[in-house]
């Protein structure tokens, strides 16, 4: 386990694994292709990608372009029809047997007939996690979401928003090195969304936890990440990888509220706009109209 | 309060009640009552009227006072005989249920315990259970009450398959990935998933059976076999033209397959209440 927190932006696509800690994520030359009744599906072609430990990767691209099968490749809950894949250096199967990694759906995906708090101690429990140590770590998690007076309720009685933290909650249970999101605050208002963003750069950086986040969202992905993977569709394919250079937070934990005014911060978000956007049609669009928060939903 | 909208709504749709405009909360589940029990009350002042003053005979058409009388007079044998009926009932939903949900458990589990058991059940959900009624009794012996119970566990064992069955399959996608995700066994799997996916389903499976199985329990007394069940008391005293008698033992048959009825559906909405069963997303 590396508590290392990478606080320059790590050499992107080459591997170096010699140098520090195991890749959390290596991916080489990675297919997936599904049959359908209409035919086959080229959900990923050729995918080539390393996430180091500790580093922080957004996934952004147009609905379709597979960003979801990527990551259901990783946490083995799919297998890809060709390609190489490791988690820590081991088989996703095996990664995945070891607990290696937390995840958090699109859909938060709770267990309706139980409680808040026993929704985030499903991990534990499972896990042959001591009862008294189970209570206090969902008292901590439950804390961290803000979620503390409503442990006894059921999911039924909160809001969209407030089941995505307690499934933000629960991936974040058994601090796993590296944490998969797929599109985790899509369901938030824009300023729960902006707490949850703020407190999971804070959260990755305190664990030392690699993440993959899926997001349609382009400032979101500039605020939270490292390096920004940018798909396109039909096949799913990675047509860019951008570093994020954001002079004024140069450790993650520096990321705060003022970021989200800085001008590096606008310069990336229209870095990423115009790769995602094949640098075409940006002509009339200014940087700040991006930052208001364009996606591409 | 979700989950008391949901009791609520359970008991209008039980007893068929619906809401009418203008009736407050309270006045509406007093009314759900009383109205029953109005009606009843009036049916049997009917029903007492025409045997006593309207001249239809009280050998055709015992009178409610009559069939009072035979109750109360033959109270012991009533109670004995309701017993031994609703003894054989209860096992017989209590093996049924059980192999009615390890099965089920199986069929989700292997495919092919699927196919190979779905003609059985399509069988069995079509043929009257109680027509194996004759060949067991013969078969177990004249004074076993073993093909009376089997009866009632094989004719509550159907709703209970076929209902827990489809509640095994409920289970959602993202559920299943969250459980793969967290490296469940499958023990866990069924422990923590399936079981409580299905819970709601299984209980619907026991309510329905509870009152196949005092059915097919009494009717499987027509059959021969051991005397002093309510079946073979109501054959033989209408047998014997004691049709007060009859009734009497039928009235009893009717508590006790309401008792089963009303037992399962208050265990059912007790469990459903304490824990809800969706709305998450
Ligand atoms: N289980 C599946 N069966 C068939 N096609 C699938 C399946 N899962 C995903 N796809 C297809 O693969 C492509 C990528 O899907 P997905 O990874 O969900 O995209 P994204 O998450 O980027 O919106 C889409 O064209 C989708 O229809
Ligand atoms: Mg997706």
């Amino acid at each position: 386990m590396s508590d290392q927190i990478p606080t320059t932006t790590p050499a992107a696509e080459t591997m170096t694994g010699a140098a520090g800690a195991e890749a959390a994520v290596e991916v080489r030359g990675l297919n997936k292709q599904f049959q359908t009744a209409s035919g086959v599906v080229h959900a990923l072609e050729g995918i080539d990608l390393t996430v180091e430990a500790g580093e922080f990767v957004s996934l952004i691209g147009p609905s379709g372009c597979g960003k979801s099968t990527l990551m259901r490749l990783i946490a083995d809950l799919d297998v890809p029809t060709s390609g190489e894949l490791t988690v820590f250096g081991k088989t996703a199967t095996q990664a995945r047997l070891d607990q290696d990694y937390g995840i958090a759906f699109q859909q938060a995906g709770l267990l309706p007939w139980r409680t808040v708090a026993a929704n985030v101690a499903l991990p534990l429990e499972l896990h042959g996690v001591a009862s008294a140590a189970r209570r206090t770590r969902v008292a901590d998690l439950l804390e961290m979401v803000g979620l503390t007076e409503f442990a006894d309720r059921f999911p039924d009685q909160l809001s969209g928003g407030m089941q995505q933290r307690v499934a933000i909650a629960r991936s974040l249970a058994e601090q796993p090195r590296l944490l998969l999101m797929d599109e985790p605050f899509g369901a938030l208002d824009e300023m729960t969304r902006e707490k949850m963003q703020t407190d999971l750069v804070r959260i990755a950086a305190d664990t030392g936890a690699a993440v993959v986040f899926v997001t349609h969202s382009i400032p979101e992905a500039v605020f939270l990440s490292d390096r920004v993977v940018v798909m396109s569709p039909r096949p799913g394919r990675i047509s860019d990888i951008i570093p994020m250079r954001l002079d004024a937070a140069d450790g993650r934990e520096e990321r705060d509220d003022d970021l989200r005014e800085a001008s590096s911060f606008f310069e990336m978000v229209t870095e990423v706009r115009e790769a995602l956007h094949g640098g075409a049609s940006d002509a009339e669009n200014p940087a700040p109209r991006a930052a208001r928060g364009v996606d591409t939903r | 309060m979700t989950t008391n909208t949901t009791a609520n709504a359970i008991i209008g749709a039980g007893t068929g009640a619906t809401r009418t405009k203008g009736w407050s909360p309270r006045t509406e589940s007093i009314l759900r009552v009383v109205a029953p029990v109005t009606l009843g009350i009036i049916v049997l002042a009917i029903w007492q009227f025409l045997v006593t003053v309207g001249g239809v005979s009280d050998y055709l058409l015992p009178s409610p006072t009559s069939i009072m009388a035979e109750l109360v007079a033959y109270w012991p044998a009533v109670v004995s005989a309701t017993v031994l009926t609703g003894t054989n009932s209860l096992l017989g939903l209590l093996v049924g249920s059980l192999l009615g949900i390890v099965l089920a458990a199986v069929a989700a589990r292997w495919r092919i315990a699927d196919q190979m058991s779905a003609p059985i059940i399509a069988a069995l959900a079509v043929v009257p259970i109680v027509a194996l009624a004759p060949v067991l009794n013969s078969m177990f012996g004249a004074d076993s009450q073993f093909g009376r119970q089997a009866i009632a566990a094989i004719a509550s064992f159907v709703p209970i398959f076929i209902n827990t069955l489809r509640g095994f399959r409920q289970t959602r996608p993202v559920h299943r990935d969250l459980m793969k995700a967290y490296a469940a066994s499958s023990g866990q799997m069924l422990r923590s998933l399936t079981l409580p996916t299905a819970r709601p389903f299984i209980l619907t499976g026991i309510r329905i059976a509870s009152s196949l199985a005092v059915i097919s329990a009494l009717v499987a007394e027509y059959f021969g076999g051991p005397r002093g069940g309510l079946g073979s008391l109501i054959a033989t005293s209408a047998a014997s033209s004691a049709y007060s008698r009859a009734w009497a033992y039928v009235g009893a048959s009717i508590a006790l397959g309401l008792l089963f009825y009303l037992a399962t559906l208050a265990l059912e909405r007790l469990v459903l209440r304490r824990v809800p069963t969706g709305g998450s997303r």
